[in-house]
């Protein structure tokens, strides 16, 4: 099967075309630089304790073995933090996560105390000679059994709290919602359990924290999405005054949302660093990333369509119990607890929609939003495509026309979704058809129709969705109370090279390329004079990091303005050269000239050498090319995009097989396709991985069955197919360069399109649904007419 | 504590280690050859592939003590006077890494691949990267880059040596 890669017109080296990265020569010859490449002086090693029991009174720990094993530096226990006021820390969602257990322990993997020692094995060795006495207590797992009255209390530690209810939200209006329900032709209804699963990058969670008590400045090396938020919150936590606290996140090896909240390990080592007054290394392994950082979904949710007999889209209600573990570390911002699962009524055109949902706490590591969620909206958009495809078997219609019959139209925009939403631009139809061009798709309904007189199974899924990306407008969108703009600083050279500060950080992503192309393509320097820096609190400008695809948006948009103030200046600067008058110029990528003689001219080169050199400026200019600025955008971006999958299942084995996927996103302007390509072929196997393959489950006492790689399967080269990618382009009008955010679309949008491709070729068993993960044995059961959902 | 002889990217070095100390530690820890990174705890992830005596090893399921008077390659040791190994420019070129993590490992286990077929068809280079997992490139772009250096390095060897008749793979009939 060839691929369709349309050949586009935006191939050009510079600016918004294809470009190869900056970042590949390191990483091609092993000299990326992550946290645990770092090797200080002194550096000592730490290791944690973690509990085996999901729900426990601790009644003693007994450290004196270890403190005795050679090369043991310290040994620190929950009492010994308590007594500094360190024990606790807030979490992203304005509770508190204990960072080394002093009362009880609530999850299985949590933090109990920790060793510092010479070396990585002598650290591992103590752990083993810690001694804990523990009285088990009844966990509390199952997310549907949290709210019995008789269910054990996980928070205790909250003052007066007797129940495990974390939070109520709703979004929409729920009486007209009931009346267009109580009026439709037609209601369908459907229990959707999306699993708990695990971002898993390849690099798991490490820091190495160096308190020099010298010139008492802690500089803190970790894997964080965020280092400035990380910055104030220690500053808030630790008491230490901001301007001697220096995050620094290196290269890191992939994020997916792990690496936004602040773990305990963190705070162990800054702890670690100040008492033995030396650099702390913390890396975990695996299991332990696994079992107790940042889960990614849980959503147990009931999803409720409304519709006519022809098939007009009226409303969905749905009501949602969401599991965030045993502290609620969601990270998302500070007024949105449910994240931005308020766009759970996708791309169609509604007459109403109500949402309830209730967070509750269990016996399980926090968590919740992470592995490219864009803040809940993984979770919004299966809820949406499968319960639309719900409605399409109950109606008999073929999904993809179901949805070109609701789809919201082009004049629509920015449209205004039932639940406050409010969508920039889309053009959605053209989108959906050029997926249809690329599958093939009558050809494969055909083609499906003769497998299925065979009794071959064969499954076509389609999803159709539009994201929420860029948080976001600071009036309405925070962490902890940080508004979620974002800075930028660009200085050019006198020699005409330039150096473009980022307040975001990229795992991966490519924006030491893309950024560097932003520059290029504004003020017409090339982007191999640009350096890119990110990642060092001391050398960037403040802002909120990398999370929900908002680097392009927030961070992009803050580039290209401050690119154009710098030439903005450069503007005036030129006038003197020329000795013309400002409106006199034009501007050509690179120089300005005067109007009607291109022949006067001067390069931007030319101008920064000006800026900083001998002459006159213009009068009120100072000498130097830089500029900042923070970025405050006034909207989030909304890209869409359309997809089709593929499945054949073995009867026999009821192993599923992704035949084919065909992915269409619309981003708006694309800085450099060869990237979101890249992006796109990562996110959709994500989607392989959490429809067919991943889960983090429990058993009754809270033992996690997915706490390594053994267990928590994640797609290989073998269960992937060869992704067939397309595009439409719907700028975003309230963008400076009309870019949408991408990085999450494809981890957002294709669940559903396996799911429903799964579920397609499965009609013949009369089945309308099947929770994910669609494992062989899960689908067998599927096809034995008991779906269940996962534990 | 054993001592230990090993190569390790041309270089031969001389090292008392504990015996339990992992070949991937020692070429991090003791070594500074940080360009192999782990990923996992259970050898499933192939992040810390390198090659000894020229055959793909998981370096977190080795014994530094297992590679005494054994040469060791790392992604590192592999390119020469500067130049990129045309596996490594593959990569760059086709966009086969993000974060860059797995890459190394891939890379490696990519050129024992090679050493075992020369010109391997798509599906037989997803089967030789199975013990290689990557978070962000849905390998796709793994999988072109692996058949361009093949490529690349089928067509680097003609000028050198002329076309040889590869040597017929006995059959094995039951």
């Amino acid at each position: 099967m060839t691929a369709t890669l349309p050949e586009n017109n935006d191939q050009k080296p510079v600016g918004h075309g294809r470009m190869l990265r900056k970042e590949d020569p390191r990483f091609i010859r092993g000299r990326g630089r992550f946290v645990d490449d770092l090797q200080l002086p002194g550096m000592l090693h730490l290791a944690i304790l973690r509990s085996p029991f999901a729900h426990a009174r601790i009644l003693s720990v007994d450290t004196t073995a270890a403190e005795a094993y050679p090369k043991v530096k310290a040994v620190v226990t929950g009492a010994m933090l308590a007594e500094q006021n360190l024990a606790w820390m807030p979490t992203l969602s304005n509770d508190v996560q204990a960072v080394l257990a002093t009362d009880k322990v609530r999850f299985q993997g949590q933090e109990v105390a920790f060793v510092v020692a010479e070396d990585r094995y002598a650290a591992r060795d103590a752990l083993e000679l810690i001694d804990v006495e523990y009285e088990p207590l009844d966990p509390v797992i199952d997310v549907r059994k949290a709210l019995d009255p008789n269910a054990p209390v996980i928070r205790d530690d909250l003052d007066g709290k007797a129940d495990n209810h974390c939070f109520d939200w709703e979004t929409g209006d729920e009486a007209e919602t009931d009346r267009v329900f109580d009026e439709a032709d037609v209601v369908v209804s459907q229990d959707i359990v999306y699993p708990r699963v695990h971002p898993a990058p390849m690099e798991t969670c490490g820091c190495v924290a160096d308190y020099d008590r010298i010139d008492g400045k802690l500089t803190l090396w970790s894997t964080s999405q965020a280092p400035h938020a990380h910055r104030t919150v220690y500053a808030l936590v630790s008491g230490l005054p901001e301007h001697k606290i220096r995050v620094v996140s290196p290269d890191i090896g992939g994020g997916f949302g792990n690496k936004v909240p602040i773990y305990p390990g963190y705070v162990c080592s800054i702890v670690a660093s100040l008492v033995t007054g030396k650099p702390v290394k913390w890396m975990e392994d695996r299991s332990e990333n696994l079992i107790s950082t940042g889960f990614a979904r849980d959503y147990v949710m009931r999803g409720e369509i409304a519709a006519t007999q022809d098939g007009r889209i009226l409303a969905i209600r749905t009501n949602v119990l969401a599991d965030h573990g045993a502290f609620n570390g969601t990270a998302a911002p500070v007024k949105y607890p449910a994240g931005f699962f308020g766009v759970f009524t996708g791309s169609y055109d509604l007459e109403a929609a109500y949402c309830k949902m209730t967070a509750v706490y269990t016996n399980k590591a926090p968590g919740g939003v992470a592995y490219a969620c864009s803040f809940r909206i993984t979770e919004a958009v299966y809820l949406v495509e499968r319960i639309v495809d719900c409605l399409a078997d109950a109606l008999g219609m073929d999904p993809v026309e179901l949805r070109l019959r609701n789809l919201i139209r082009p004049e629509q925009f920015p449209y205004t979704t039932k639940t406050g939403w409010v969508y920039d631009s889309g053009d959605y139809e053209p989108t959906l058809r050029e997926a249809m061009r690329i599958a093939g798709y009558d050809e494969l309904r055909r083609e499906q129709k003769q497998k299925r007189e065979n009794g071959e199974l064969m499954g076509i899924g389609v999803s159709f969705f539009t994201e929420a990306v860029g948080a976001g407008p600071r009036k309405d969108m925070d962490i902890l109370g940080l508004g979620m703009a974002d800075g930028a600083e660009l200085r050019v050279h006198p020699t005409g090279k330039a150096v473009v500060r980022l307040s975001v950080q990229s795992q991966g992503q490519g924006h030491e390329t893309t950024f560097a192309q932003i520059v290029a393509e504004e003020i017409g320097i090339p982007p191999a004079d640009i350096e890119v820096v990110h990642g060092d609190t001391d050398q960037t400008p403040f802002g909120l990091g990398t999370y929900g695809s908002r680097s392009t948006p927030v961070s992009g948009a803050a580039v290209a303005l401050v690119t154009r103030k710098v030439r903005d200046k450069a503007r005036i600067i030129a006038s003197g050269m020329l000795e013309v008058s400002v409106a006199d110029l034009e501007w050509e990528k690179g120089s300005f000239h005067v109007a009607g003689d291109p022949e006067k001219a001067v390069t931007i080169q030319e101008i920064a050498m000006r800026a900083h050199g001998a002459g006159d400026l213009p009068e009120g200019i100072e000498g130097g090319l830089e500029a900042q600025i923070c970025y405050n955008p006034s909207n989030l971006t909304y890209p869409h995009g359309a997809y089709i999958c593929v499945v054949d299942i073995d009867p026999g084995t009821a192993q599923v097989k992704v035949r084919r996927f065909v992915a269409v996103d619309d981003c708006g302007t694309r800085i450099n396709p060869m990237i979101i390509e890249g992006q796109v072929h990562g996110g959709l196997t994500d989607g392989v991985g959490m429809a067919l393959m991943e889960i983090i489950a429990f058993d009754e006492e809270g033992n996690c069955l997915g706490g390594s790689l053994m267990d928590y399967l994640i797609p290989t080269a073998l269960e992937v197919p060869d992704w067939e990618t397309g595009f439409t382009v719907t700028p975003s009008p309230h963008h400076p360069i009309g870019a949408k955010g991408v990085g999450e679309s494809a981890t957002v949008g294709s669940p559903p399109a396996i799911v429903n491709a799964v579920v397609d070729a499965l009609k013949p068993f009369g089945i309308r649904h099947a929770d994910m993960p669609l494992t062989p044995s899960r689908v067998w059961d599927a096809m034995q007419g008991r779906p269940t959902p996962p534990i | 504590m054993p001592r230990i002889r090993v190569e390790v990217d041309g270089v031969t070095y001389e090292d008392d280690v504990e015996p339990r100390l992992l070949l991937v530690h020692y070429l991090r820890d003791r070594l500074g050859k940080v360009g192999t990174p782990i990923g996992c705890d259970t050898t499933n992830c192939g992040a810390c592939t390198v090659l000894l005596d020229g055959m793909s090893v998981k370096s977190c399921s080795v014994f530094a003590v297992q590679a005494d008077e054994r040469a060791v390659t790392t992604v590192e040791g592999l390119g020469i006077n500067g130049q990129n190994h045309p596996m490594q420019q593959a990569f760059h070129e086709e966009h086969a890494l993000q974060c860059g993590f797995c890459t190394p490992g891939m890379i490696m286990a990519s050129i024992d691949l090679l050493r075992e077929n020369a010109d391997p068809s798509e599906d037989e280079v997803r089967e030789g990267l199975e013990g290689n997992l990557c978070r962000c490139t849905g390998y796709q772009n793994i999988v072109r880059a692996v058949r361009k250096a093949a490529s690349d390095m089928r067509q680097a060897e003609r000028p050198v040596s002329p076309p040889r008749l590869r040597p017929a793979t006995p059959e094995v009939t039951p």
